[in-house]
């Protein structure tokens, strides 16, 4: 086996000195009646090519993004990814070491840490960022159980044009803790939704998107004054990194804690994970947060060195008490995140995000040639819903046997939801070509007739 | 009239009066390492004997403290959250936690001397 | 006070001046500035088109003013995080006994694999019928886990062992409110359990009751049975233990948990002592996470991505969480649905989208690369190694438990150090001027100053008789009173021990624009 450097000689040598007759003298501690032979149902190891020859044929069955006109988004971009990013986080150093409990050998993650908090809380306009989370989903539950320990109350204000899949996310997770969430009815793009009225002296938290699930934007503004006002806080959710670059900040606009999905910064879309939930709030609430901290300090000679921080928050130190149970978090997804993000500058993201715009907006502009076909948004980013003749599913099934991948029907996410099946999500990033565009469009008509 | 004595998870207690001034003993402090955060509670809370009053933690550990009787909290010591290290320099006077009333007298006889105290400590070597 | 704490701040008596350069540079050891001290405002390293004009639809919440990212160039970029790697210790660098997280080797087939078009480049939301490879690679891979475990069922979707460990006891809490048992509120974990299992149980819930380890490092089925009663939801056991031993009595305990309406938890994070020699199903577990991370290979990453696949019990089964995957008479399919379905009564959903992907690709490939008799001789010799590190220094150092036959991995206490003036962290700390990493200290917290190595199968003979030549000098050096060249470590690493008491006490989480430099406020 090529993964194993010990040779039959080496392991009878090895035997010896520990004094063991055998390998199995070694699993006695097993009881005897549960003991194994082996794996006799999976089948024997294989060299690299053979095992590179049956991936190689998994991986072609699939319809790969890259291959044809794609219009996917609903909480996942496809962006491009600088090559050096890739290149970069295959470096030895980074890709095979631990989480930096040893900061004097691990001083590369932990800088790169500081300076991914620090973007993230520029980005987001907050004062403090963690050095990550799972992704964007689990980091909204994080953030709801948070603002319930902040104002010890326990019931969450969600949205209706929260990501269906981060609503269930927070509701699971809200049901199992004992806590009480009220998921608002979606108010599809184009039409708003009474939030403020659902705010009340026992709510503790808000969960806004913007863009919305709908790709709408949200003015926060009103939400988190009327949050504020009865001493609720206000969570900001972003599913499209990219988004920063143009529409202004959640903590401009008011926003407590602000939770996004990094992912389209230099994460590939890898079929929903892994991704990287990014996690910023003010100062004042940090002893509150989730997850770790990277902080500055010196070493015993001066040198500005950093280490992790206010670890008396997490779980290997306060045990049942920890802000949360999160141990590994999204390390290398984080490190693609803040070289994609040094590499955009503050030149570059916004260039790109404006390109996405005008992507957008381009192809909303001609859908309006496909006759039944309706733009729901007043606004947008680079994201929005359409209004299709019939069932938005088996419009999107046609088109991707017609060879391009248009969206993604809202009934999918809400299966529950019938009067929603003719809504369909359409994402246009720096990615797409006119080329794409006129196909998507022809081939929309042609399905459509 | 002043007495001090002690617990056996490193409270002390010393009464002056009817109001006694909590806060951790020297062999916590050390214990402890440096210390880099105190929650303490809130004036007017009510306290119970053996149960959460404060929390105070190092860099690698964190550590609930614990009422050693019951009563109010009439004052915290304010300077702690700012400078947390007189909790290491000066446990038993500037680093003091909370005083609060005594709502039963007679939980101070079952608390430790200093004597008993310190042969205790000696036990854990 | 019920918590002890150590050393965090470096002496004054330890420190040593570097060898002095004007860069600050030691060759190959180059110091490296902040993105934002060498970044410009105006500087980008990827080259965008300028739209053509058109009218925003932002509905008026365009951003406002700078956001202040720096940008760097390509060069400048490729500068920066190959400095920044070099100030990293890999497993690919050195031997990695870090107890608990298996740091075995990373095949670099597996990164080819994952970053195939048809597995990086595919969108979760895609209509299934344009991953039918993607679907069919989860399945194997369930496959896989299935028949290594004995269990019945897997749920794939957590993001990491401690989501896998919040999975498996939402799957407990949901059995149980089916059973219309509500009152069970209590999950026992035994004191030498990792941090993450206290913190799941509290996180949804329970409260914890502390089951304590017998003089040998063992849960006993006794001190289980006293802590059962109807209030029991779960008990949540690591096996092998985190003391490095396979708990003797499980199969009483699972029974006594079972006889008690509760079930049991197994925190798989050790599971790579025994794939291929025993099966979590036979010995009586109701659920497990199996981390990817570890057993089967995919990289650590400087903290993550994990994986946390969840093996479940015929009981836990049918409450696993969607998506989940079904094979019926439509062929193969995810189903995204929480809505209860037939015998699928999903308590939820974890994570947006589908779990982690990549992780699956990679795992996969490991486990085919190995195949059943490659990954049970892997887990033998990763218990062979941790023996002959035993073996190798049983003499010298000390066990909290006596000199036995561990698993995985082998733990040591403090008690050789005592009256040396000399701790753990001094022990680990010089290791790493020698070249390694240090072992996992001060856990498990059964231990007093534990030392817990776990070798993992990766390393050679060559390599395991050097290191326990190291551990050997090092001892003989504390015997010697060279105290010295523990209290100043590490003096040779790119930095020196940190002074994390301020880091704490006075907290910078991220650059601020002409903060002062340290040495300016010192």
């Amino acid at each position: 086996m090529r993964y194993l450097p010990l040779t039959a000689v080496e392991r009878q040598d090895m035997l010896a000195k520990i004094g063991a007759a055998s390998m199995d003298d070694l699993f006695l501690g097993i009881p005897a009646d549960k003991r194994l032979p082996g794996l006799m149902e999976l089948p024997a190891g294989r060299g690299e090519w053979d095992v590179e020859r049956l991936l190689n044929g998994l991986s072609a069955q699939n319809k790969a993004a890259g291959d044809v006109p794609f219009f996917v988004g609903a909480g996942a971009y496809r962006h491009h990814i600088p090559a050096s990013v890739d290149h970069l986080i295959q470096r030895s150093e980074f890709l095979t070491s631990y989480t930096p409990y040893q900061p004097e050998i691990a001083q590369g993650t932990l800088h790169y840490l500081f300076e991914f908090q620090t973007q993230v809380a520029l980005l987001t306009g907050m004062e403090v960022a963690n050095a990550s989370m799972y992704d964007g989903s689990t980091a909204t539950g994080e953030a709801v159980l948070m603002a319930h320990r902040l104002t010890r109350r326990a019931r969450a204000v969600l949205s209706g044009t929260l990501h269906p899949h981060y609503r269930t996310v927070v509701e699971t997770l809200s049901r199992m803790a004992g806590d009480d969430v009220e998921a608002m009815v979606p108010a599809i793009a184009g039409s708003s939704e009474d939030i403020l009225a659902a705010i009340d002296a026992d709510t503790s938290c808000v969960v806004v998107q913007s863009p919305s699930f709908y790709g709408e934007i949200i003015d926060l503004r009103p939400i988190a004054a009327k949050a504020h006002s009865v001493g609720a806080l206000l969570i900001a959710v972003v599913s499209e990194a990219v988004s920063f670059g143009l529409v202004e900040s959640p903590g401009a606009l008011g926003a407590d804690i602000v939770v996004a999905e990094g992912q389209s910064i230099g994460n590939s879309l890898n079929f929903g994970g892994p991704y990287v939930g990014l996690f910023a709030t003010r100062q004042k609430f940090v002893r509150q947060m989730p997850g770790r901290l990277c902080g500055e300090t010196v070493d015993a000679d001066g040198r500005r060195s950093f280490v992790l921080t206010l670890s008396t928050r997490e779980q290997h130190i306060r045990r049942d008490k920890a802000t949360s149970n999160i141990c590994t978090n999204s390390g290398l997804c984080c490190l693609a995140f803040t070289i994609h993000m040094a590499l955009l500058g503050e030149t570059g993201l916004k260039r790109l995000a404006h390109l996405n715009h005008a992507h957008a907006v381009r192809l909303a502009d001609m859908l309006r040639d496909v006759k039944g076909v309706e733009v729901l948004n007043h606004s947008f980013f680079n994201e929005f819903t359409l209004r299709v003749p019939g069932d938005a599913a088996t419009l999107v099934e046609a088109l991707a046997q017609a060879g391009v991948l248009a969206g993604v029907p809202v009934s999918r996410l809400e299966p529950e939801r019938p009067h929603l099946k003719d809504l369909l999500l359409v994402a246009s990033s720096e990615m797409n070509s006119d080329d794409d565009r006129h196909r998507l469009v022809a081939a929309m008509k042609k399905v459509l007739a | 009239m002043v007495s001090l004595r002690f617990t056996k998870d490193h409270e002390y207690v010393r009464l002056d009066g009817d109001i006694a001034t909590i806060g951790i003993t020297d062999y916590a402090q050390k214990q402890l390492g440096d210390v880099v955060f105190v929650e303490l509670p809130d004036v007017g809370a009510k306290l119970e004997r053996g149960k959460q009053a404060a929390i105070v933690e190092s860099v690698k550990a964190a550590s609930e403290v614990y009422a050693p009787l019951t009563g109010v909290v009439v004052a915290v010591n304010e300077a702690l959250p700012d400078t947390p290290a007189i909790v290491n320099s000066s446990p038993l006077a500037g680093g003091w936690f909370l005083k609060m009333t005594l709502a039963h007298a007679g939980e101070m006889d079952v608390l430790m001397s200093e004597a008993d105290y310190n042969a205790y400590v000696e036990t854990l070597g | 006070m019920n918590s002890e704490g150590r050393p965090t701040a470096p002496s004054q008596t330890t420190g040593i001046s570097p060898a002095r350069t004007f860069t600050a540079n030691r060759a190959l050891q180059q110091e490296e500035g902040l993105l934002f001290e060498i970044g410009r405002h105006d500087v980008t390293g990827v080259d965008l088109e300028e739209p053509a004009a058109f009218v925003p639809r932002l509905g008026g919440l365009e951003r406002a003013g700078a956001i202040g990212l720096p940008g760097l160039s390509e060069p400048e970029a490729m500068r920066h995080y190959v400095r920044l790697s070099q100030k990293n210790y890999g497993i690919d660098s050195g031997l990695f006994p870090l107890g608990s997280c298996t740091m075995k080797h990373n095949p670099r087939l597996n990164e080819k694999m994952a970053r195939l078009p048809g597995f990086a480049d595919i969108h979760p939301l895609q209509p299934q019928s344009t991953v039918p490879g993607a679907l069919a690679l989860m399945e194997m891979l369930s496959h896989w886990l299935i028949e290594m475990t004995g269990m019945n069922a897997v749920a794939l979707s957590p993001k990491a062992g401690a989501h896998g460990e919040l999975c498996g006891m939402m799957a407990i809490k949901a059995a149980l409110a089916a059973r219309g048992e509500h009152e069970r509120q209590v999950v026992l974990v035994p004191d030498s359990a990792h941090g993450t299992n206290p913190a799941t149980a509290a996180l949804i819930g329970f409260s914890v009751r502390s089951v304590p380890a017998g003089a040998d490092g063992m849960v006993r089925a006794d001190a289980v049975k006293a802590a059962l009663d109807g209030d029991v939801a779960a008990i949540m056991l690591t096996n092998p233990n985190t003391c490095g031993l396979f708990e003797a009595e499980i199969v009483a305990i699972a029974a006594a948990v079972h006889e008690a309406g509760a079930y049991f938890y197994c925190d798989g994070a050790n599971f790579n002592a025994i794939v291929g020699k025993a099966r979590p199903g036979d010995l009586g577990v109701d659920a497990m996470h199996i981390n990817l991370h570890k057993t089967f290979s995919t990289p650590h990453g400087g903290g993550g991505p994990g994986a946390g696949p969840v093996v479940l019990s015929a009981a836990l089964a049918p409450f696993a969480p969607a998506p989940y995957l079904l094979r019926d008479g439509r062929g193969l399919r995810l189903v995204e649905d929480t809505a209860r379905d037939g015998d699928h009564a999903p308590f939820g959903r974890l994570t947006a989208f589908h779990g982690q992907m990549g992780m699956y690709v990679r795992a996969l490939s490991y486990m085919l690369s190995h195949g059943a008799n490659g990954m049970k001789q892997a887990s033998e010799d990763a218990v062979l190694n941790a023996n002959y590190i035993r073996a190798g220094l049983s003499d010298l150092l000390t066990q909290p438990f006596g000199d036995q036959p561990c698993m995985h991995e082998v733990l040591f206490d403090d008690a050789w150090l005592k009256g040396t003036g000399l701790t753990t962290l001094d022990i680990a700390k010089a290791l790493i001027d020698e070249g390694y990493h240090p072992m996992t200290i001060y856990f498990p917290l059964v231990a007093h100053g534990a030392m817990l190595i776990e070798p993992t199968e990766s390393e050679s003979k060559l390599s395991l008789d050097l290191f326990i030549a190291t551990m050997r000098d090092l001892a003989l050096a504390v015997r010697a009173g060279e105290k010295e060249r523990f209290l100043s470590a590490p003096r040779l690493s790119p930095r020196r021990r940190l002074d994390e008491t301020r880091a704490a006490r006075q907290p910078v989480l991220r650059w601020k624009p002409r903060a002062p430099l340290p040495r300016d406020t010192d």
